[in-house]
């Protein structure tokens, strides 16, 4: 009951007028951008932070939801019409989606990730605005050494299931936390790998990190190897709507997809990776015509679509609740709340209900909005997308260091852009995957927080590291997906068998 | 994706990265024993660098190892001009910054450059853009969002 009255309050911050205009705006913004080519949620949440850096925080943050659910749904419509899935996790919606799109059929597909991304969306933030009170009874009892616990669980597995190489996840993952310790130290300080460069005092702000490694770095790799045959944009053909035949073969895949998205993305786990290939296969199998698959089968589409979109949620519920980031884009919104002083968590909850539920509120609304809008826009993005490559990464660079000139215009954060641009450059090169180093800036100082927080309060003994149930047993489970992938090369072989 | 592995010998991208971290966890290794401020009980700001400097060198040293059994995935050829393009760029955009010389100019050289970088040839017509792409951002930023972007002497002539 309690939830549901925080959550009618919840749309009452919502439905403001002006928020619903953020709200507007961001759902706009985030498509327009996650439609570009190359360009994930992540990096589209990254390059319009700065947009948001004059508004109050409830509506920065709502206009965020916007984006996040906007940037989302532009992938999709890039990985159905371009076969250039801008994240890992649209890379399932491509197979067939781009299918579906070159037998005519690209409206329908569209369509069917729309709407599945709507139901999806709806479902599980309906679960949650119910899991996330509860969880946060659960965290408030959480000790110093639970948090720590937690925060290893997640490095290992961001690091160990993002990218082919358990090594060189683990390698981007140290390399960010190495970054994390430039700056003061918060309890004593002292100034840590500053070199006399007062600039480095307050630290590498997590997001001339980001659009780095993602933007400047994608920019560099595509044109790095720009004689490859150009991506084509498929052309919509026939009716955008879908058939009665498609609505009966999308439903259940939707639902499917729903129930393995949500509940992996509410994992510390996280990652839309494993529940769309998850989804895929199991629509696969469960197919009644097989024969399809591989030649656009919309139930290829509908299930991973689903499950992108409900894990997105779900990776919001360790992020608002633990203040718990476990993908890229969750650890750029993390960063987009410490902006404005807010640190996600239970005591968020209770200080801030207004702007927690009303974030919750919007994530409805967003969803809504996007399927009202994009479908009939989707003529429009389309057309993005047949914006010139040179122009298109020429402009992707200029957004990119607008944001750090607007931020912090100062030339040593430039140069640390290029340098950033430039290592994810190499990164992309040899493929290391770059969100485990975000993810590490993000988490490696608040882990030594918390750590040192524990040593201190049970005077230097590491063991209560294990003594606590919960602690240990996370520290267990860690353990074991750090092992896991060596042992059986787990991630790997799993999405062999999906070719 | 380039998953191709070579067959024999060392993989020298493997060796270089290696000796990367080496250097990278000398470097977190050498700041932390030059700290001079202790933490009186519980662990000071010294111990989470020596851990990270001590991953460091394990991940330094498994990518010796990679390279002797396989190595990192073989990259296609890449196109340098192209990157020194966009890496000019960027270079043109932080000394127009550092010297003063306003954000329009400097987008206009960010623009233009990295379009030629991606094979457009008419400069002239990229500057152009550029200068109207960031004359636009300038005035957006500036009215509708009250934040000054770095200003040179075009900048100050609209304000």
């Amino acid at each position: 009951m309690d939830t549901l009255l925080s959550l009618l309050h919840g749309f009452s911050v919502a439905f403001e007028p002006s928020k619903l205009l953020f709200c507007l705006v961001g759902v706009f913004l985030g498509t327009a951008v996650g439609v570009l080519p190359g360009i994930g949620p992540a990096l589209t949440v990254a390059l319009l932070l700065p947009v948001t850096f004059k508004l109050d925080p409830a509506g920065s943050l709502i206009m965020f939801a916007g984006i996040y659910y906007g940037g989302m749904y532009g992938g999709s419509t890039t990985a159905i019409l371009l076969n250039a899935p801008g994240e890992s996790a649209s890379l399932a919606t491509a197979l067939e989606g781009s299918k579906m799109a070159k037998a005519g059929r690209g409206g329908p597909a569209l369509a069917t990730s729309a709407i599945g991304s709507f139901v999806a969306g709806l479902i599980a933030t309906i679960g949650l605005a119910f899991l996330a009170p509860w969880l946060v009874e659960v965290a408030v009892k959480f000790g110093p050494w639970d948090y720590f616990a937690l925060m290893i669980v997640a490095f290992v597995t961001v690091s160990a299931t993002f990218g082919d190489s358990p090594l060189r996840g683990l390698t981007s993952l140290f390399l960010g936390i190495a970054l994390g310790l430039i700056g003061i130290d918060k309890l004593t300080g002292q100034a840590r790998l500053t070199f006399g460069v007062p600039e480095l005092l307050n630290g590498i702000e997590v997001t001339t990190l980001a659009v780095g490694l993602f933007a400047v770095g994608e920019a560099f790799y595509v044109a790095s190897k720009r004689f490859r045959d150009p991506e084509e944009i498929i052309p919509i053909k026939g009716s955008l709507w879908m058939t009665k035949e498609d609505w009966k073969r999308s439903w259940a895949p939707w639902l499917r997809g729903t129930a393995f998205g949500f509940p992996i993305g509410a994992l510390p786990a996280g990652g839309a990776e494993v529940p769309t290939f998850l989804s895929y296969s199991t629509e696969k199998k469960l197919c009644k015509y097989p024969g399809e698959f591989g030649k656009g089968a919309i139930e290829g589409v509908a299930g991973p679509e689903a499950a992108n979109n409900a894990s997105a949620a779900g990776t919001l519920v360790p992020l608002l609740t633990l203040g718990l980031p476990t993908s890229a884009t969750a650890a750029i919104m993390l960063a987009g709340f410490q902006q404005y002083g807010l640190n996600p968590g239970p005591l968020l909850f209770a200080e801030k209900p207004d702007l927690v539920w009303g974030l919750i509120a919007s994530l409805f609304i967003a969803n809504v909005m996007l399927v009202i809008l994009n479908l009939p826009l989707v003529g429009l993005w389309v057309r993005l997308l047949a914006i010139p490559q040179p122009w298109l990464y020429a402009g992707i660079l200029v957004f990119a260091t607008m944001g750090t000139l607007a931020v912090n215009g100062s030339p040593v954060e430039l140069t640390m852009l290029f340098a950033f641009g430039f290592m994810g450059y190499l990164m992309r090169r040899y493929d290391y995957p770059v969100a485990p180093m975000v993810v590490g800036l993000i988490l490696g100082p608040m882990a030594e927080a918390q750590l040192r927080r524990a040593l201190q309060i049970s005077l230097g003994d590491p063991m209560i590291l294990l003594e606590n149930p919960i602690s240990a047993t996370l520290l267990g489970i860690a353990a074991l997906a750090l092992i896991a992938p060596f042992a059986m090369k787990g991630l790997n072989q799993f999405k062999a068998n999906e070719d | 994706m380039t998953n191709e592995t070579r067959a024999r010998g060392a993989d020298k991208p493997a060796l270089i990265v290696g000796v990367l971290l080496l250097a990278v966890a000398f470097l977190v290794g050498y700041d932390a024993a030059q700290q001079t401020i202790v933490s009186t009980y519980g662990i000071g700001p010294t111990a989470m660098p020596y851990v990270v400097a001590t991953g460091l060198v394990i991940l330094g040293l498994a990518h010796f190892v990679t390279a002797f059994r396989g190595g990192l995935p073989q990259p296609e050829a890449a196109d340098t001009g192209a990157l020194l393009w966009i890496a000019g760029g960027l270079v043109g955009l932080i000394g127009c910054i550092a010297l003063g010389g306003g954000f329009v100019i400097a987008i206009a050289l960010l623009f233009s450059c990295t379009a030629r970088g991606m094979g457009r040839r008419a400069f002239a017509v990229d500057v152009a853009i550029g200068f109207g792409l960031g004359l636009a951002i300038f005035l957006t930023f500036a009215k509708l969002l009250t934040l000054i972007l770095p200003s040179g002497p075009l900048e100050r002539l609209f304000l």
